[in-house]
Parts: structure tokens; sequence; C-alpha cells
């Protein structure tokens, strides 16, 4: 089992005949992923990869009846691509493109309302991927397997770190999120958490969260109202300093607010363990 | 991009909103100068960051000796890791009342917050600790901007409904940094109306997004490069990376955001105290590896460094052989740990050995044998 992605969804990319988007796009079929079609305005009627190109996200979903997208357009032309998903149908849209601006995401935000069915994973992400079933993004299926273990993350590699360790630790894992590193954006913690609650095929949660904001507090305060998968988080940023923006653009402590000692307290708070490294995290698990 | 306060009055009057006469000085004479010109004036740091009155940043001159003796004193001052570059000498105003204007990007709302309160010249944190109720709010919808009349609100919830006409005018004018300029945050604090009525920016902070630099190359042009920031940060930034300068003598390279944040953790939980964090993004190409290297071996605290990267699709051997050339390249010297993970890790590892290159195995191994290292150096 898992969420929100599985072997029977139908993925168009967004950015198709771009050297990123054609290089994941291979990936993702590699493992199995249902891709059935890509977009490229102007390059429509075209076959890429094996699989038709359409000029916009409407005459793919139009043909393909794809239900999903991953997004690799560059940031300038990324908003859009979001909103042009959603309004063509798309009902799972994951935006891998980092640095668009936060204007363009808060009104993206505020168009999505009108599309209540659709669900945005980042922008700034590496996608999501359930291990032996299907991914969209980035993440390498190499250090994934397939199992009950729920992950999600603020962060790229240092899930890529928490997933072969896992892996390697015999506890596959149900669905790997990565829900990205800006400060406006699609599905929360919170958000994925409660999928993970809701599926039976998840017995154990791993929550991966870095300073800035206050969404790792959020998701603590559902779990804290009890729930019956084990939970272990890490968050990043201990030492980083007020008023300096780590790498992401989330990654920002503004006065006392954002800390990493903030989040693992609501964390110890709701009864998730917290993890000191992410080398303690496969122990803490067992 | 964080703007000065000069260069965000600017903006601001670019908008129609009214700011007090100012000129910049760069140097005592030209301060004596903008005496002449405005009379009695405050003689203000220009850094991008609060609390410059508390350092000394700030002074008032009623004469051109004490313009030209407040410049002398101000320019070069350090505040809070800023070079001051400058000073703005701005006319005094003749205060009746103090208020504050701001606008933010709430996080949980995933919105623009726009904040009024009566109660200016106080920091808003200050405010919204002590008495909360004093600040009226607003979440404009982001296509079509505020509405004159949720301003109207806006103004009467402040408990400044006699200055509605002024205040939801120039509101609407401020909020158009955000379409305009790609504006973050924006605060007037305070906004001072005069005893004659005028309502003027008396302060002004204005956060434009990185990420949207490419739509405001004018303001980058113009504005960047007067902000003296750490050396090493705007070095770094010539040469494409993501780099932080912090204050110990560790340097850390690492892949992606998340995993370098971790790997400072690591370093401090060991007992050592990083120097800097630098993302150099991934793949962990040599050519990026040796830029960054170049950055963190030109501080000269900096006693060893610790590459942690973890590389998904990336061949361990390739990684190795890249951090070799580079070190050899910049013929550094000091202590060097890398921790890498990916195909043929162990053959990148191999690598590192033979060129008296520390392999570490986990970041936290990694974490504790560069500490180990820097420290046998000192003695």
């Amino acid at each position: 089992m898992s969420i929100l992605l599985d072997s029977s969804t139908m993925v168009i990319v967004q950015g198709i005949t771009g050297r990123e988007g054609g290089f994941h796009t291979e990936q993702m079929q590699s493992m199995g992923t249902k891709v059935v079609g890509g977009t490229s305005p102007g390059k429509g009627g075209t076959t890429h990869l094996g699989v038709p190109v359409f000029d916009t996200a409407a005459d793919a979903v139009r043909a393909t009846g794809a239900n999903a997208s991953g997004i690799f357009v560059p940031a300038p032309f990324a908003a859009d691509a979001i909103m042009e998903a959603a309004a063509a149908g798309i009902t799972l849209i994951v935006c891998i493109t980092e640095g668009i601006p936060i204007q363009d995401m808060i009104r993206v935000k505020e168009f999505l309302r009108g599309y209540p069915q659709a669900r945005l994973v980042g922008a700034n992400c590496p996608g999501l991927i359930t291990p032996g079933q299907a991914k969209i993004g980035i993440i390498p299926q190499r250090i994934t397997s397939p199992g009950a273990v729920g992950l999600v993350s603020r962060s790229g590699t240092l899930t890529y770190e928490v997933a072969s360790a896992l892996s390697a630790a015999g506890l596959g894992q149900s669905t790997i999120v990565g829900i990205g590193g800006d400060p406006v954006l699609g599905l929360t913690f919170r958000d994925v958490v409660e999928l993970f609650v809701q599926d039976p095929g998840t017995t154990n949660l791993v929550l991966i969260g870095e300073i800035g904001g206050s969404d790792e507090e959020h998701a603590a305060e559902l779990l804290a109202r009890g729930s019956r998968l084990k939970a272990v988080a890490f968050i990043s940023g201990r030492t980083a300093p007020e008023g300096k923006r780590m790498g992401h653009a989330g990654a920002i402590i503004s006065g006392n607010r954002g800390t990493a000692k903030s989040k693992e307290e609501a964390f110890r708070k709701a009864g998730v363990a917290v993890a000191e490294t992410t080398d303690d995290i496969v122990g803490m698990l067992r | 991009m964080k703007l000065l306060e000069y260069q965000a009055k600017e903006v601001l009057a670019s908008l129609g909103i009214a700011i007090p006469p100012g000129v910049v000085a760069r140097n005592p004479a030209e301060a004596a100068a903008a005496f002449a010109r405005l009379g009695p004036v405050a003689v203000k740091a220009q850094v991008p960051v609060g609390g410059r009155g508390k350092a000394g940043g700030i002074k008032l001159a009623s004469s051109e000796a004490e313009a030209r003796r407040a410049a002398e004193q101000i320019i070069g001052m350090d505040i809070k890791g800023f070079k001051v570059p400058l000073v703005y000498c701005e006319a005094a105003l003749d205060i009746a009342r103090e208020i504050y204007l701001g606008f933010t990007v709430d996080r949980d709302a995933r919105a623009n917050i726009l904040m009024l309160s009566a109660k200016g010249g106080m920091e808003i944190e200050q405010v919204a600790e002590e008495s909360p109720a004093a600040i009226a709010r607003l979440y404009p919808n982001p296509w079509r901007g505020p509405l004159d009349f949720e301003l109207t609100q806006l103004v009467f919830d402040a408990g400044l409904g006699d200055l509605s006409r002024p205040l939801v005018s120039l509101i609407k004018k401020l909020y158009r940094a955000i379409p305009d300029y790609d504006a973050l945050t924006a605060e007037i604090n305070p906004l001072v109306v005069t005893k004659r009525g005028e309502v003027i920016a008396g302060d002004a902070k204005l956060e434009i997004d990185d990420n949207a630099m490419w739509r405001h190359k004018d303001l980058e042009e113009k504005y960047g490069a007067v902000i003296e920031g750490d050396p090493y940060e705007v070095e770094a930034k010539k040469r494409g990376l993501t780099y932080v300068s912090l204050d110990g003598d560790i340097g850390i390279i690492g892949n992606g955001a998340g995993l370098c944040m971790g790997t400072l953790d690591l370093v401090q939980r060991a007992g050592g105290r990083p120097a800097n964090f630098c993302d150099i993004g991934g793949g962990a190409k040599a050519e990026v590896v040796e830029n960054a290297l170049a950055v963190i071996l030109m501080n000269p605290k900096v006693k060893g460094v610790l590459i942690n990267v973890f590389g998904g699709i990336t061949r361990g051997d390739e990684v190795a052989k890249g951090v070799v050339t580079a070190r050899d390249n910049l013929k550094m010297t000091l202590p060097l740990v890398v921790r890498m993970s990916g195909t043929r890790e162990e053959e990148g590892r191999e690598i590192l050995k033979r060129n008296g290159i520390e392999p570490g195995v986990s970041g936290w191994e990694a974490a504790k044998k560069i500490v180990e290292l820097t420290r046998a150096g000192v003695t």
C-alpha cells in the first residue's frame, strides 16, 4: 500500500523534451512508472522517449486520461505550469523546479483553491516515490525498497541518506514524499502525515524537518492527538544562526521562530521520538 | 535582497509615498554638505540589519561640525557583521504621531499579510506580544490586491479612522511593491504624521525575493553592489555557490541544503565549530568542489575541511578524483576529511586514501575525524 501514487497512476511530464525532464522521465520509466505522455509547447504531435508529446497539459489529459504530472520546466514558467496542470484536471501535481518566486507561489496557492481535487507537492522538492511501483521526480529508486515506513521530508539529499539507511537495514518504505524547501509549498508536513495515518500499508513514520516556519509544529499537533504510527523525527539546522537563509529559501530562523529546538520540543511533546543524527533513526524505529 | 534604508525609501518614493528630504553621504565632507542643504539632520548608518540605533549607528547633528563628526564615526563601523559603507543624512521631522505599517509573507497562511497599528515606533514583535489587539491585519487576495473597503476596514480596526483617506491611499501604494518589485517584506516604522498633518515614511525596510531578481535586474544593478557584506559570501556569490559564513574554524561542503545543515550539526555535536555552510548541489562536479574549497580556504580561521556528499547516481570514484584534483590545484595542506556514498563508493575511498585524504564512512564518523584532526593541528 502507499499514499498519493502507485503503479496505476498515469503520469505526464511537463517539460519532457528538456535535459532534466528527459533524463528523469527515463528514470521514472525504468522503474515501471506509467508515463503516458509529456508536454512541450510547439512539439505537439511528436514522440519522445516512446510517449506522445502534446502542446499543452489540457491536450495531454484529453488524449491520455493522465491524472498526475511531474513538472520540470524552468522557474520563470513553473508557476504557470502548475496552474495549467490543475486547470487540465490533474489531481497530483509534483513540481521539482527550484527558485520559483515566492509571490508567484502565493498566487498559485490562491488559484488552487478553485481546484480542491488537485494536490500539489513542492515546489523545489525531489518529488515522491512508492518503491517498487512508481515515482514522480528525482529520488533515486536504487536506494529505496518496498515496505511499511512512510517518509516525509523537506530536504532532498537528507531524504536519500535516510532512505538508503532504512533500505540497508531491511526497513522498506510505503511512500517517500519530499515536500520541498520553499517557504510557500503545496502539501505540508501535516497534510502528508494525515495521508500516512489513513494508509493501512504504513506502520511507521519518519519525519525529516529543518529550521524555518512552523509546519513541523503543526504536524506534531496532529500526532499529539494519538496515532497508530510509530514515529521518529529529525530536524536539521540546530547550529544555524538567526536571520541567515541556509540554502533552502524556507530554511531561515526569524527572531525566535522556526528554530530546531522549538520543532524538536513540539515532537517530543507529541510523543514522537527525536533522533540526534540521521544515523540514529533506524535503531529508533525498531 | 534586503535593501538599505535610503534604497528602500527611493523605491517607496517611486511608488508615490512621501519621504523626508535626505542625502546619501560617503564621507564626512558630504555629510557636512548635507547639513548645509537640509539643516539639522539625523546621520544614519546604512546596513541591511535592524538594531543600528542601539549599536551607535544613528546620531543627530545640529551643526555642520557635528554632521562631519557623526559621519566620521559611523562610516566604516561594523554593525552585526556589516561594514557601514555610507550614511544617510535626513532632515528631522516635526512628529505628531507614529504609526506602524508593513507587510510580510505569513508562511502558515501561505499568503501576504498587511499589518497596521497605531503603536508605531516600537518593534512590531514587541507590540504583537504585549498588545496583539493593537495590530490590525488583512490578507489581500494576491491576484487583485487589497480593495478600498478592505483597507478602510483595516484602518478603522487599527483605531486610525480619522486618517482613513490618506492611509487607504498610502497602503495601496505600498502594496504595489509586491506585484511591481516582488517584495517579501516591507515595513514603514514609524510612519510619521507631522504636526502639519502630512503622512511621511520615517524609516523603511524592504526585502526583495532573491528568487525573483531575474525580473528586477535594474534593482540589483543599482543597489546590489553597495551592500558590503561578508567578503567570503560576496566571493561565493560570484562563483555561483550557496554559501553562508559562520564563526567557527571547520570548513564544510555538502550537497543539498538539508544534508549540509545536518553536517554542521554533526560537527558541532562532535565538539567542533563550523566556519560556514556551503551547498554545492547535486552531482558534486570537480569544478564546483574546487570553487567551494577555494572560497573556504580564503578564510584564515579555517583549520580543516569536511566534505559530505551523498551521491544517488553520482559515482564515488569520480567525486574522489575531483576532490583530489581540487586539493592539488589549490595546494591545500590543511586536514581534509571526505565522506561520500553512492555507486562505486569503495573505489572512491581507496582513491582518497592513496592521496592522503581521510575517508569517512558515515557523516558522524567523518565529523568526529575532522574535529580530531583540526585539534591535533593546534597543538
